[in-house]
Formats: C-alpha cells, structure tokens, sequence
C-alpha cells in the first residue's frame, strides 16, 4: 500500500530568495491521521499548497495518493478534500449556494447525487439550519464549518485540513474533533495542520514538526512524546544524601529543589535507582518516570521563542 | 464522468455572475440609459434637427426603433466599456482576494479550463449587455413613439421587421465588439490580485485607446484599437450592408481574444496561487 503523501527533497525558494521550505522528506501512511506541526511562519502552509499543485516547488517531487503532483491534479484531487489557510466563499451567496458551486465546477462529481450530498456536508458540520443564510452573515465559526463542509461534499481518500479549529468555540471544536475521528474511521487519511498541542495529541497517530521550513521530528505520536527524554523524579526528606546517590548511580544533570530531586532518565532504570536509595538510608515518598507531553517536545524541538519564525 | 456535468463548471460561473447584485445594478443603468433618452425626447419634444445631439436622436420621435440606436452609440464610448472592464477585471483577481480561486483549482477545475469559462463569461456578458441596451430601447421606443418603415443611411426604406432584425444585427455587432476588451481585462486580471486595480486598469486600456484613435497623427496605430471599428456598425443600416468595415472589426475582436487569451493562459498556468 502506497503512502497516501510522499515529498522527496520538497523546497520552496520564494522570489525573494526567501526559503520557506527545505528538503523536505514527508511520509504519511495511509489511514493514519497525521499531524503536521510548526510554528507560526514555519512553511505549513506553503507545504499544503505544493501537496495540492497551488504553488510549484522549486525542487523535489510530492506524490499525493500516488500521483505526481502537480500533472496528476486531474486524478488525484476529486479524492482529496482541501480547507487552506482558511475558508473562503462568495459572500453573496448562500452556505448552501457556494457547495453548490464548487461541486458543479467538479467534472467527475455526479449532478444527480448532487443535492443529497450538499445536504449530508452541511448536516455533517451541523450548518443544516443555516444553509440558506449568506456567506456574509455567518460568524467566523460557521465559515470554517463551511469549508469543511466544502471538503466532505464527496467520499475522499485524503483530507488536508489547514488549521480546522480555528475560530471555532469548544463545542465545534470538540464536534471537529469527533468529525476527523469519524472520517478517519471510514478510511479516509487525515492530514492536519495545527499548531494546537492538545488538538493532535488528541487525534493524531502520527506526526511531523517543521521549524523554519525544515523537519525536525517525525514518527507516530508516541514516539515523538518519548523521543523527548523523560526524568526521574524523587521526593524525599533527605535530598541531599539522595543526590548523592543518583550521582554515583550516573545519572546525569541531577538537580535538586526543595524535597524534590530529579535527574534524566534514560540511562538508570527506576527500579535500580529506587533500591540504591532505599539501600543508602534514603526515606522515599514517591519515585517515578514523567514523560513530557507533546507540547514540551513541541518546544523542546521548535524553541521557546514568541517571536514568529522568519 | 457524466456528459451533462460538462458546461457545470460555465453554469455556475454564468449563474454566479448574473446573480450578483453589482453585475444587476450594472445592467440596469445600461438599461436606463434608452429610457431616459426616450422619456426626454417624449416629455420636452422640442424638434431637434440633424446634427443635434447623437446621431439618429432627431429621428426617434418618428420611429421608436431609433432608441435603440442612439442608446448603443451613447454608451459606446463609456458605460458599455465600463461594465465590462469590471466583469472582466474581476474575473480572476477578484477569486484570488476573495480566497475562492485556491478552492476552485483544488476542487479541481483545471486552469486553462476555469479561465477559458472566465473569458467566456466575460464574452458572454458583454453581449448581454449590449442587447439589454437594445432591447429596453426598443421596448420603450415602441411604447412612446410610433413604429414604422425605417430610412436607411443609404436612403433605402425597409419595413419595419426588416428594420428590427437589423437592430438586433447591431446590438450583436456591439456585443461582439466588447470582445477583445474583455479578453484584455481577463489577462490584466491575471496579473494582479487587486480587482480595483485590474478594473481600473481594464477601464483606463478602453479610453485610452479611443483617444489615441481620435488622433489623426497616430493614424498607423488606428487599424491596431480594438475601440477602432466600435461604430462600424453603421454600415449594417445600409441597403445594401456594407460589410468590408465590420468584417475588420469581427476578425479584430477574434484576434484581440486569441492573443490575450493566450497571454493570459501563458501567465496563469504558470504562476503560484499564494492567495
């Protein structure tokens, strides 16, 4: 079975000689709902437009469901689902009107089941009472239900979904979350775009973080959480004798704070350190390993910094 | 793939357009235009003579057909140009700032195939505003004035159904004749994501290229305007036509049409869509 999106050395140089992204190798497996992480300015977005054929790399190849992007956009896309840097409809038009639109505009889409799918989009992303409303009048929420409403109008393979959430209260975000999950389940691959930890941390198996437009991590979800080193982390009354005992132990970057001392993890098993303390007189109250969430790695990996990446 | 979703892309573009309300308000001052002309003809008739005001106005209280005419030569120069220099210049800049065009083409629709629909939309909607102009001149001539046997420029007399099937020759000719501007506005279009500015462009492109063949010393660039054989039409009301003149200007528009058509396709096959 064939990756549902292949890149081999994806770069964009902008005119500016701006490089927005760089070498980049992605894999996503099929079926897997694959979160493409990055701060903002880090080159998600121009990626996903040369994964549709918007925008042409400078050098590299993408293969999207097994077709050379951009001369295979007339086989691949109808199977593809696209919400890009944000909807984007005629604001004239009713919700209802623009799927309409965009579903006529498709070749190999049937007009006969054209009505029963628009119905089933916009139930789908719960506009169905809406639908006859303007683009114009609806609320920045309803909008991003729209443009995925627009991605789900016909059975896609993939979908690619730039920053789905966004503008969306914790109701629509928790029923967008339900809405991947349930496309994922009926095979679909995901591919999605966020810089909201706790979003792919809760959806995604897989994922890859870009930090100015190079990879820095990539693999499923629970790899990159452990990739990340855990510390072992002791309470205790008698600090100071237990630091010495890690120490001689070899566990490395020891600190110790207040009745809490910690150090990595990685190279002395809990279960050996533990007996060593207790062996050396040391009162234990608790021990264990704490693996960092996602969005530690996330930082771990991206850097601290506020300011957007250039 | 099913054969009656092939022109869905065209419908819908043409449903779009014709269902917006600027492109509306835009035809109803076109249409506007004959009937205020009627109404004053009707309401002041003071006699105006040959050589007062448009050409054919003197004759309008005779015959209701010469609104008609006098509609399409008075929004010639400007309203007509006007309307579709913003049709045209919207056609592709407009979808990029509004952020539909990376929808469109990832749906998709193909680039040459959306923008061979957005020229022939443009082509399509500059007819139809010439036969608004037309039709609401005649609708109203008939109303307010009597019908009759037409004189033809050559002195002729022709009756009147004859006379109605060569206005609706001219207001096809007029039509036709926004052709090659349209084809202008959609490559400027292509070039920016600004639709002001591809708009203003479009607009500026059609006056100035009167201007310029108003100038007797730039008479080499003359049979180069496309604005050049605009009010040929003339010849269509002669007995009989005298076609050398329109002939030019038909295969001037179709030229017009291939040329930046083809620059345009050049352009917007090649470029990032980064709206």
């Amino acid at each position: 079975m064939t990756d549902a999106v292949v890149t081999r050395g994806l770069t964009k140089r902008f005119r500016g000689g701006q490089v927005a992204v760089a070498d980049l190798d992605l894999d996503v497996p099929q079926g897997s709902v694959f979160g493409f992480l990055g701060p903002n300015g880090s080159g998600k977005t121009t990626t996903i437009r040369m994964l549709v054929g918007l925008a042409a790399p400078t050098s590299g190849t993408v293969q999207l469901l097994g077709e050379a992007m951009p001369r295979g956009s007339a086989a691949a896309l109808p199977r593809v689902g696209a919400l890009i840097e944000g909807p984007a409809c005629y604001p004239f038009l009713s919700g209802e009107a623009n799927l309409i639109r965009l579903d006529m505009a498709d070749r190999t889409a049937d007009p006969r089941t054209r009505t029963a799918r628009v119905d089933t989009a916009l139930q789908r992303v719960g506009l169905l009472a809406a639908r006859r409303k303007r683009y114009k009048a609806y609320s920045l929420g309803m909008r991003q239900r729209l443009g995925l409403a627009s991605a789900l109008l016909r059975q896609r393979d993939l979908l690619v979904l730039d920053e789905p959430t966004n503008g969306l209260d914790p109701q629509g975000t928790r029923e967008i979350r339900a809405l991947i999950r349930s496309v994922a389940e009926e095979g679909a691959t995901v591919f999605l775009s966020s810089h909201l930890l706790a979003e792919v941390e809760q959806v995604c198996t897989h994922a890859a973080v870009l930090s100015h437009g190079r990879l820095v991590a990539n693999g499923t979800v629970d790899s990159l959480r452990t990739a990340a080193a855990g510390h072992l982390v002791v309470s205790t009354q008698d600090a100071g004798v237990a630091v010495g005992t890690l120490r001689r132990l070899g566990v490395k970057e020891v600190t110790c704070e207040g009745g809490q001392v910690s150090g990595l993890a990685d190279s002395v098993p809990p279960e050996v350190a533990c007996a060593a303390l207790v062996a050396d007189g040391v009162r234990v109250q608790s021990l264990g390993v704490q693996r960092p969430s996602l969005e530690e790695a996330f930082v771990a990996l991206t850097g601290e910094g506020f300011d957007v990446a250039e | 793939m099913s054969p009656s979703n092939r022109t869905g892309l065209l419908r819908s573009e043409l449903r779009t357009l014709f269902r917006r309300l600027r492109t509306l308000m835009m035809l109803a001052v076109l249409a506007g235009v004959p009937i205020l002309l009627a109404w004053a003809v009707k309401a002041f008739s003071g006699p105006s003579g040959p050589g007062e005001g448009p050409p054919f106005l003197y004759q309008v209280s005779s015959n209701g057909l010469f609104v008609a005419l006098t509609a399409l030569i008075v929004t010639l120069p400007l309203f007509l140009p006007l309307a579709v220099g913003v049709v045209a210049g919207d056609s592709v800049s407009g979808e990029a700032n509004q952020g539909t065009l990376r929808y469109l083409l990832v749906v998709p629709t193909g680039r040459g195939r959306l923008l061979a629909v957005k020229l022939a939309s443009v082509i399509v909607f500059g007819a139809v505003a010439a036969f608004t102009v037309a039709l609401v001149g005649m609708a109203i001539g008939a109303l307010l004035f009597p019908l009759g046997p037409v004189t033809l420029l050559s002195g002729d007399t022709i009756g009147s159904g004859a006379a109605f099937g060569r206005a609706l020759l001219v207001a096809g000719y007029v039509g036709v004749s926004m052709a090659g501007l349209g084809a202008l506005g959609v490559f400027v279009s292509t070039i920016t994501d600004v639709p002001i500015a591809a708009m203003a462009t479009t607009v500026t492109l059609a006056i100035a290229s009167q201007i310029v063949d108003a100038i007797p010393q730039l008479h080499a660039l003359h049979p180069w305007l496309f604005s050049h054989y605009w009010l040929a039409f003339g010849d269509l009301l002669r007995q009989p036509m005298y076609t050398a003149d329109v002939n030019r200007g038909l295969l001037m528009q179709a030229g017009y049409v291939v040329v930046f058509g083809a620059l345009a396709w050049a352009r917007f096959t090649s470029r990032d869509i980064l709206s």
